[in-house]
């Protein structure tokens, strides 16, 4: 089960695979701990030797800018030595099954993958494969879990509100496709948020969306109606092609969030995004670098985020 | 040539409606009575079936042995003796070998294969359209001369509508039964699991059940237009019950099976990525699995298969959607079945004919029944025996099964084929 990969025999952080079977307190103590690494970027030396002597693999069988700039630097502020691959033009064009290619890389004597694949599990197959002293960090598989984003945008929305017991969370855009929103959803309801509503039309939600704890709308106005947090996702130019949305100009009219639009929810929301973003696709401009908006405060934390996962999953082997 | 008493037994044959303690007596190779004793017999192998089941030999309607293309993954040899293992005397092979069974060559060479392994019993189905491609008819007269029982879709989608009823008119002109399997390519997008909470909470590509059942229903619109015999393979779902239900209340000639793990493991028995339980159609509901077992109750589902698919590690190596799907399951057939019938949800008999008697006639053989004269296609079982699934027990080459490590209860002791005794536990250690 991914609970008891995720967790060592004492409950403590091993691979961060998924928000799923983490306990709320674990949840919390990622935020503490990120918490004390908020000011570090401020210093003049901008490191502490946390992860000194150890090697971290970044394997990125997807692009990816933010996520993996971000996991070097908070690899880099841990002193930790880094090595970023992008896979999709290496091994695997070559023919190497994904288990070789972990293979090799085991056999330089790694200590912990950060690993973004297109395929769902990936992360969770790697982990279970994997020599046991090495940890797993899933940065994005497929349409399953995003769970790195999913906590900086908790730190950040603590950040502001404090409390999640009161918050009413909408999510808009393409939650079929979006391993973000599953790892938002499940933390959200972990952390105890007051109620969870996902926003999209029926072609960009999976089957029994309310199984996994949220509330539906598939309309922006009535839905956006007590929010506090508003959580927008990425949409996909594919999506277009796909037959799922007839335009993109369509989308931004029943969907796009706009100046108008926000004045609908609680006159102290805020706005997230994971980026990158679509101006004039999912978001207005005015929105992105409005007042409202916390996207490149997003950003900065997940700099803190990634540090703390990385340096507690290390903590199991030793490391404090 | 050889005698064979079987002895004291429990013998259930539905379709000679036996149900009673008594002994099968076996010469050259035919059932040469039931019950009494034939003057002058003198075996020379006496199988002792006191407190055991005797019943006929199990007809399997959808397995893949590997062979030709993919011996890694398995042989005639090594899937024959789990048949074997499994009380399975007769075996209908997919087409989707490589190359596909599209030519008499191939279906020679099964053939061949399977007089190698000593057990003749295999059937190929012959690709209903050239290649599985779904846009040229397959040659199906030569192909049924060269020995295919059947011509089928295998997991392929037959996407043009005016080539399936070709081939239905085809099939028809000569008498061949088509076994389908319902799934829509659009629909099915390529998925790996039930569109329900399950993939939606793990973010899995999945399938509908309208994929299976938009099929179901366009091909049962073309058995009436085309008066073709269809028999419907591995059904997933309780809308594909119903209506098989309704088009048999209609009058149309249809015949449907499942494969046994569909009857009992549903989305929410699956442990998050593990490939085992990867298989098509996916695992579904709790609902449908219900409907399941209700239309085999009622006979609207008449026939169990194993759908055997047994893979080398490889292919189940790797995240869920990138793995193969299907089950190694011939050897589990029996407890599975039997695990109904200790669940009240079949009777023994029942289970016994759905996986014998039911499958011989729709594929129209003398097999499935302990008829005087018949071969002598014989399973012979203890349904008290319990058994752990794990390598000392299992001789399929593929150990790709969820059930692997569970214990279950019931056994087969002895089976034979065309008189031959192709697998007899004792001796087997």
């Amino acid at each position: 089960m991914i609970e008891n990969l995720q967790l060592n025999s004492k409950g403590k952080l091993k691979h961060f695979l998924s928000i799923e079977g983490l306990p709320k307190s674990l949840l919390t103590e990622i935020l503490d701990v990120a918490e004390s690494f908020v000011g570090i970027g401020d210093n003049q030396i901008k490191k502490v030797p946390l992860l000194r002597g150890k090697t971290i693999v970044n394997l990125f069988f997807e692009n990816s800018t933010r996520t993996r700039t971000t996991f070097e630097l908070a690899a880099n502020r841990l002193s930790a030595d880094v090595l970023s691959m992008s896979i999709s033009t290496s091994s695997t064009s070559k023919g190497e099954s994904l288990l070789d290619t972990i293979r090799n890389l085991e056999a330089m004597y790694v200590d912990m993958f950060v690993v973004r694949h297109s395929i769902s599990g990936a992360a969770h197959f790697i982990a279970q494969q994997t020599a046991p002293h090495i940890s797993v960090i899933n940065a994005g598989d497929g349409q399953h879990a995003h769970p790195t984003q999913a906590m900086l945008d908790m730190f950040t929305i603590r950040q502001i509100k404090k409390d999640f017991s009161m918050l009413r969370v909408a999510i808009i855009g393409d939650i079929l496709h979006s391993r973000v929103a599953r790892s938002q959803i499940q933390a959200l309801n972990t952390l105890g948020a007051a109620e969870v509503r996902v926003i999209a039309p029926k072609t960009l939600l999976p089957a029994h969306v309310e199984s996994l704890g949220v509330n539906v709308s598939h309309n922006l106005t009535a839905g956006l109606k007590d929010i506090d947090v508003i959580m927008m996702l990425r949409l996909q130019k594919e999506r277009m092609t796909s037959a799922l949305l007839p335009s993109e100009s369509e989308y931004f009219k029943c969907f796009g969030l706009t100046e108008e639009k926000l004045k609908i929810a609680k006159p102290d929301a805020i706005v997230m995004h994971p980026g990158p973003i679509n101006r004039g696709v999912e978001i207005d401009s005015k929105v992105a670098d409005g007042p409202q908006s916390v996207i490149l405060k997003q950003v900065s934390n997940g700099i803190a985020i990634r540090m703390a996962i990385m340096a507690m999953a290390m903590q199991k082997q030793g490391v404090s | 040539m050889s005698q064979i008493h079987i002895k004291q037994g429990h013998i259930i044959d539905p379709v000679n409606n036996i149900n009673r303690v008594g002994c099968v007596y076996i010469a050259n190779g035919k059932i040469i009575s039931v019950t009494n004793e034939p003057a002058g017999f003198k075996p020379d192998t006496i199988i002792d079936a006191q407190h055991k089941i005797v019943c006929p030999g199990f007809v399997d309607l959808s397995t893949r042995l590997r062979e030709p293309g993919q011996s890694r993954k398995a042989t005639f040899k090594s899937e024959t003796a789990a048949a074997a293992n499994g009380g399975v005397t007769t075996m209908c092979l997919q087409p989707d070998t490589s190359p596909v069974i599209d030519t008499p060559a191939v279906a020679e060479l099964i053939k061949e294969l399977a007089k190698n392994a000593d057990y003749p019993q295999i059937y190929p189905i012959a690709a209903l359209t050239q290649k599985l491609e779904g846009t040229e008819l397959s040659a199906m007269l030569t192909l049924k001369q060269a020995g295919c029982i059947a011509v089928g879709n295998a997991n392929q989608s037959v996407r043009n509508l005016l080539v399936l009823r070709r081939a239905m008119e085809y099939a028809a002109s000569h008498d061949m039964l088509v076994m389908f399997r319902p799934n829509d390519y659009w629909l099915g997008n390529n998925g790996c699991a039930h569109e329900g909470a399950f993939a939606t909470r793990y973010g899995l590509p999945s399938i509908p059940e309208a994929a299976e059942t938009i099929a179901l229903a366009q091909c049962l619109e073309l058995v009436e237009l085309t008066g073709c015999r269809v028999h419907f393979g591995q059904l997933s779902c309780k809308r594909s019950v119903i209506k098989i239900h309704q088009a048999k209340k209609y009058g149309l000639h249809v015949s449907a099976d499942v494969a046994v793990h569909q009857l009992h493991l549903t989305e929410n028995d699956i442990i998050p990525f593990d490939s085992n339980y990867h298989v098509l159609p996916p695992l579904r509901t709790g609902a449908d699995r219900q409907y399941l077992r209700q239309g085999l109750a009622s006979g609207t589902i008449n026939s169990i298969c194993s759908d055997h698919q047994p893979h080398d590690k490889d292919a189940k190596l790797g995240a869920f959607p990138e793995t193969e799907p299907g089950v190694s399951s011939v050897e589990t057939l029996l407890p599975l079945m039997l695990k109904l019938v200790a669940q009240r949800i079949i009777t023994l008999e029942q289970g016994i004919a759905s996986l014998s008697g039911n499958p011989a006639r729709v594929l129209r053989i003398k097999s499935g029944a302990l008829s005087v004269g018949f071969a002598a296609d014989v399973c012979v079982f203890d349904p008290e025996l319990e058994w752990q699934v794990n390598a000392d027990n299992w001789k399929s080459q593929g150990v790709n099964t969820p059930f692997w490590g569970q214990t279950f209860k019931g056994r087969v002791t002895h089976t034979l084929q065309g008189g031959n005794i192709i697998h007899c536990l004792e001796k087997s250690g």
